[in-house]
């Protein structure tokens, strides 16, 4: 027989009843219409669930900061300066609030003090999706390649096109790797709003992921591929003629000095049509097929689709806004040429360098001038969405 | 994905470490620090692959609950007199998160190691998930408890309000001045290293004992990250500590931050988890247990004091000055006292403490009804409008204190406080170590050392100041802490929601009118300051004139 012992009452908390659950009592502000975030306009009819975690986090003096940033830089400046681009939203000129003593908080009487608040991501990321998401192309990425092994899928590559994946599909990783960290995580800290911010982390953890993706799909293949050096990636991006004008486009783009608006828009909207897409899509994509490959372009076309459909988004909606604005129009689209006048040669002198990567493989791609003027078409379509022109510097 | 493979994963990914050939990234954010660039090793050792697909079952789990606990009606078991403090609370908090996020890459540039870029970015889309799942936590509490009043205008609040200000150097702190000092030392060695137990896990075992089980299931999920973050600070501490030149900013930089975690972390948690609880058993910890245990053996001896063999010179009269202010001194207790007094001025309602409260505090901290229990007498006597004022404007033998221009928790210590003319200004300061980090460690020159990028302290500081004058009744409306009839107070120093028992603008507009204790200290002359300080000196404890002290 078993013996019970006497054992001593766990201290524990004991539940209490207490009612304080919605609607138990009626008092002021006990209402349905009290329930919700009340402090900022929502852009839309319908607050967002995006809008509420996001909105306002960052404070803004123009808004509700009674007693200023509190701490500053050595220079003076201080929080999130508007200064940090030389892009312009409506209201920026407008004098910041004065207090002092006897002042009173001054808090804004019309949501939002200036035209950069305005901007929501049309991805609407936050913390729920944007694990959602990546887990989900990880998930994916790591099925198509498992697939793949399982399938002895890379026995039909053709010696050529080995070389090709080593050098040139693995010295990609490195120009996503940088703009991630460097361009999209390294301007998290500038951005005027929290929106902007928060897109730029979300834009950074795609470019980190899928260059990780590409390094880890590079270590797969080197132990399915008999004699696949794992290294050639490195040694591509470190000297092979045909990438050391990206590599310097890339490199240029990180040395931008102060100003987050023309990194995200060099990266974004230049670089990444008339680079990124020329390379991923209209090289990669195109010429896997012909040389047995199935499955680099579900790796590659992974981070397409995340540029593609996400990126890009996100920054078309931050900047178009720019071009139309209600104080700063002509101010931003000059800008903006300025911008395309800069980078598009650049760009271009970089593509160029990198057309004797369309005659490696066995299996032709299209030919390197149709492939650029699909990159540079598409190019002039993201700049008509931004209410630009094509700069005369494209028909180089 | 199997250890062995994760392994050779992480040895894959940092093929990725970046050398500049051609151009060198633009440095945005400077530092006075000095690193030699070494290889180093990835502390974190995450891979992306992994990392999306494990956060995302957390947070399957995390939302799980949520639905579960509004499912389970939560809320008919919640303490009130808790969760009016998450009004305070969860105010602040997201921007501390989404600050730690931005920080980031002002260690990209101050540390010159590509190795250990690839942990902080992750710590980056950590911290983004912590300030946006804790913004949603809130919203589910604006959503489900009885009284969203302060939840449903949180930011407004928060950036109009004192305490929020005082929580805000949880923020600026990480992402201003300069990079090292404030990403690394401030936010990684002393915040995240030491002062998150206590946000994370002291907080969250209360909030349990009082009917919520929603906020340590989303914190506790944050804790979780956290680790990795403690990794990264250590990898930079140890590299920073390898160059001489850098001992004198890291000895400066760990004083400063230490004192102004104690000052801000424990005023507001302590606070919380001692002020804010219907949980008074006996064998529960109380905050100066949990501080002993957390802060003071698992961070200063078993962290910090290893650090030593390695040239870091510790503060140790400052960690064991804070256990004085925590033990014999009633710092939480000032504090909370404080809060209350100025009830108020905030956006959520102070529950009095009953006579199990009072039985409680006497049985942790002997000696805490002599000083504190006769105030909190008062206060209960003063919580429903009955002719007379809030609690502020009566007497009840409490001085109105100064605020620390500093850290800006009021000089509650009253013998501990000290003046200084600094910038041109008469400024008091909770304390001498409050005094050394305006006056001293925030400015371009220390100890004879030129240091370009030190960050500075400005903004009002003193909050009184921009309503000297003011009539309370129009403060309260111009900071937007009044309900939707137009005239009921957010606040309220009790939690009995009949509107006939809660005060109004109404009851406001008799009060005398505010006063900036330091615009007066300015007018002062040279002799009646010094009789004021000699004054101020003698007060206390718990806020006591100088002549009423025995
Ligand atoms: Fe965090
Ligand atoms: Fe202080």
């Amino acid at each position: 027989m078993t013996s019970t012992e006497e054992r001593p009452e766990r201290s524990v908390p004991k539940p209490v009843f207490t009612d304080a659950e919605a609607g138990a009592k009626e008092f002021p502000d006990s209402g349905p219409g009290a329930r919700r975030y009340n402090y900022f306009k929502p852009a839309k009819r319908k607050q967002t669930h995006y809008e509420d975690v996001t909105v306002e986090v960052q404070p803004d003096p123009r808004h509700y900061l009674t007693q200023g940033w509190i701490y500053g830089f050595a220079d003076g400046s201080r929080g999130y300066p508007l200064t940090w681009t030389k892009l312009k939203a409506w209201g920026v000129d407008d004098p910041e609030p004065e207090r002092g003593p006897g002042s009173g908080g001054k808090p804004i009487e019309n949501w939002p003090a200036h035209g950069w608040h305005e901007f929501r991501d049309p991805n609407e990321e936050w913390e729920l999706t944007m694990y959602r998401n990546n887990a989900n192309v990880v998930r994916q990425v790591t099925q198509n390649v498992e697939n793949a092994r399982n399938a002895k899928a890379f026995e039909q590559w053709t010696q050529n096109w080995v070389r090709f994946v080593e050098r040139n599909v693995g010295a990609w990783m490195h120009i996503e790797h940088v703009l991630g960290l460097y361009v999209f995580a390294g301007c998290n800290r500038s951005g005027p709003t929290n929106m902007h911010n928060t897109a730029m982390v979300v834009n950074s953890e795609h470019k980190i992921r899928f260059a990780q993706d590409l390094a880890l799909y590079n270590l797969t293949l080197s132990e399915e591929i008999e004699g696949f050096d794992g290294s050639a990636h490195t040694a591509a991006w470190n000297s092979d003629a045909e990438w050391q004008g990206v590599r310097k486009v890339v490199e240029e783009i990180t040395a931008i000095e102060d100003d987050w608006g023309e990194m995200i828009f060099a990266t974004n909207i230049v670089f990444e049509p008339l680079l990124g897409e020329l390379f991923r899509s209209n090289l990669v994509m195109q010429s896997a097929a012909g040389n047995g490959d199935y499955v680099t372009p579900t790796v590659m076309g992974a981070g397409e689709y995340d540029f593609a459909q996400r990126d890009l988004r996100w920054t078309v909606a931050a900047f178009a806004p720019l071009t139309q604005d209600r104080e700063f129009a002509d101010h931003n689209k000059q800008l903006f040429d300025s911008w395309t006048a800069k980078w598009v040669p650049k760009c271009l002198e970089a593509a160029r360098t990198m057309q004797p990567l369309w005659s490696q493989p066995d299996a032709k791609p299209p030919r390197f001038e149709d492939s650029l003027d699909r990159a540079k078409s598409r190019f002039a379509g993201i700049l008509s969405d931004l209410g630009l022109e094509p700069p005369k510097e494209l028909n180089q | 994905m199997s250890r062995q493979s994760l392994a050779k994963a992480h040895q894959k990914i940092q093929e990725l470490s970046w050398e500049p050939q051609y151009h060198e990234p633009y440095m945005k954010y400077g530092t006075d620090y000095t690193f030699r660039k070494a290889a180093k090793k990835d502390p974190l050792k995450q891979v992306l692959r992994s990392y999306f697909p494990m956060q995302e079952e957390k947070d399957n789990r995390v939302y799980g609950a949520s639905d579960g606990a509004i499912r389970g009606n939560m809320f008919r078991q919640v303490q009130e007199r808790w969760l009016e403090w998450q009004k305070l609370f969860l105010s602040i908090i997201p921007l501390p998160e989404i600050s730690a996020a931005r920080s980031m890459p002002m260690l990209f540039q101050a540390v010159p190691n590509p190795e250990l870029h690839n942990g902080q970015a992750i710590q980056m889309i950590d911290e983004v998930r912590h300030s946006t799942i804790q913004q949603n936590l809130k919203r589910l509490y604006m959503n489900n408890y009885i009284d969203p009043a302060g939840f449903n205008n949180t930011l407004r609040n928060f950036h109009s309000d004192y305490c929020g200000t005082i929580g805000r150097q949880f923020a600026e702190g990480f992402i201003t001045g300069d990079a090292i000092t404030a990403a690394s030392i401030y936010l990684t060695i002393v915040a995240e290293t030491a002062f998150t137990n206590t946000l994370f896990v002291a907080m969250p075992a209360e909030a349990a004992a009082n009917g919520d089980y929603l906020l340590p299931t989303v914190f506790h999920s944050v804790q979780s990250d956290e680790s990795r973050h403690i990794s990264n600070g250590y990898a930079t501490l140890l590299m920073a500590l390898s160059d001489e030149d850098n001992r004198q900013l890291l000895e400066r930089d760990l004083r400063y931050a230490w004192w102004n975690n104690h000052r801000v972390v424990d005023a507001a948690i302590g606070t919380f988890i001692e002020y804010g609880t219907k949980d008074r058993r006996k064998d529960r910890e109380s905050y100066a247990e949990m501080w002993r245990r957390w802060i003071y053996d698992d961070y200063y001896r078993a962290y910090l004091l290893p650090l030593e063999k390695y040239g870091l010179v510790i503060p140790h009269d400052l960690v064991e000055e804070s256990w004085n202010q925590i033990w014999n001194k009633g710092y939480v207790h000032e504090v909370a006292q404080f809060f209350a007094t100025g009830w108020l001025a905030n956006y959520w309602r102070i529950d009095g403490m009953t006579d199990e409260d009072f039985e409680w505090f006497e049985y942790k901290y002997p000696g805490w009804y002599d000083k504190y229990g006769k105030w909190w007498e008062n206060y209960n006597r003063l919580a429903k409008p009955n002719g007379h004022h809030p609690i502020v404007a009566e007497d009840v033998d409490y001085v109105y204190p100064h605020r620390c221009w500093t850290c800006m928790v009021p000089c509650l210590v009253r013998e501990d406080m000290v003046v200084d003319k600094v910038d041109g200004q008469w400024r008091t300061y909770c304390h001498e170590a409050c005094r050394w980090t305006d006056a001293e460690a925030f400015r371009p020159t220390y100890q004879g050392r030129e240091t370009p990028n030190m960050g500075k302290l400005v903004g009002h500081r003193e909050w009184e100041t921009l309503y000297h004058g003011w009539n309370w009744a129009d403060v309260v409306s111009d900071m937007g802490f009044v309900r939707d009839d137009g005239k009921t107070m957010t606040a309220q120093p009790h939690l009995d929601l009949d509107p006939k028992k809660m005060w109004t603008l109404d009851h406001l507009r008799r009060m005398p009118h505010v006063a900036s204790p330091n615009v007066i200290l300015n007018e002062m002359s040279d002799a009646d300051r010094e009789a004021f300080v000699a004054d101020y000196n003698r007060q206390g404890p718990a806020g006591r004139p100088a002549d009423a002290t025995s």
